[in-house]
């Protein structure tokens, strides 16, 4: 088991960097169409940003139930990307093909642009939960292994 | 062709990936590769990939040593350790031949940045003729990623999501 960080300045400067990082994390998904990054890379940078809290603040500092939830929601994102090509499939296009996207009022370019914005919105919740989902698998792998030996 | 960015990249990739092999302790090695993908992805960016370098930046050098980290600390301090037995010769002289072969043959690679090479002539100009108008994304990388080429992204997701699922199977046994 990961053990909460003694120092008072780690655990200080976790507070501050910690939704600095998530913040930028943000961005670059949102900002992937724009500049540099995507939902891969703001996925991992939400991943590491939540396993460096684990780090800091151990795995059992939160007592909220809905992140164990989202913890467990390993599909979600990949439910999302799958979903929105599968929207496509509605007023009979294919799938994948966001220009089929029955959104009135938007030209087939607009509808392009969100159907990418929503599927990085799918990879970069998949890439997060399935980063914090393998740190936290090794580290409980480690509790294993201490509590026999 | 400008030669003072990419000699020291180049020393300092060689020099961090022969330190990652023979440091005598895995944690070191891990730090090692580290600062390898940061190198690289100084290299990805200095010839314009910067989506590459900014991939190679935050997964090697971010969540691959933090998977590394936490999984050497599950490990006794014995198993880090590495022993190497000697080199066999045939290595020794072969693996030199090896490389003087794949250099000859790098020779017939077409240039860096060759317009007339195959990777640019094919399909890559339509698609950065038609990307804007199309998708209205100025990032010709992502709309290739997520628009033109989305079956291989969503399949590069569901890789992701395997292995999580793999993981979890594995290594979470005493838990519920």
């Amino acid at each position: 088991m990961i053990q909460p960080h003694d120092s008072v300045i780690v655990l200080t400067l976790g507070r501050v960097v910690i939704p600095l990082v998530q913040l930028f994390g943000l961005y670059v998904v949102f900002f992937g169409q724009h500049g540099p990054g995507g939902g891969f890379v703001g996925g991992v940078i939400l991943a590491t940003s939540m396993i460096l809290s684990i780090l800091i603040f151990g795995p059992t500092a939160s007592n909220s139930s809905l992140a164990r939830k989202v913890l467990h929601g390993d599909g979600l994102g990949l439910l999302i990307f799958a979903g929105v090509g599968g929207l496509c499939l509605i007023g009979g296009g294919e799938f994948m093909n966001y220009a089929e996207l029955e959104i009135p009022g938007l030209d087939a370019a607009s509808r392009r642009y969100l159907g990418i914005a929503m599927a990085q919105i799918g990879v970069a919740a998949d890439v997060a939960v399935t980063g914090i989902s393998i740190a936290l698998s090794l580290s409980s792998e480690n509790n294993d292994e201490v509590s026999h030996g | 062709m400008t030669l003072w960015a990419e000699i020291p990249l180049l020393v300092l990739l060689i020099m961090t990936a022969a330190g990652a092999i023979l440091v005598k302790d895995l944690v070191p090695a891990v730090f090692i590769l580290g600062s390898y993908s940061f190198s690289l992805a100084l290299v990805w960016a200095w010839f314009g990939a910067v989506d590459v370098a900014f991939v190679e930046a935050v997964v090697g050098a971010g969540l691959a040593t933090v998977f590394f980290l936490l999984t050497l600390f599950g490990t006794a301090p014995k198993d880090t350790r590495i022993r190497r037995p000697p080199v066999p010769w045939p290595a020794i002289v072969g693996l030199p031949l090896l490389g003087l072969l794949l250099l000859y043959g790098a020779n017939d690679l077409p240039r860096f940045g060759d317009p007339a090479s195959p990777a640019s002539t094919h399909i890559s100009s339509l698609y950065l003729e038609q990307s804007l108008r199309d998708t209205h994304t100025p990032n010709v990388v992502t709309s290739v990623l997520m628009d033109y080429r989305s079956f291989d992204t969503l399949i590069e997701t569901v890789v992701i999501f395997t292995a999580g699922i793999a993981c979890a199977l594995l290594l979470r046994r005493s838990q519920t």
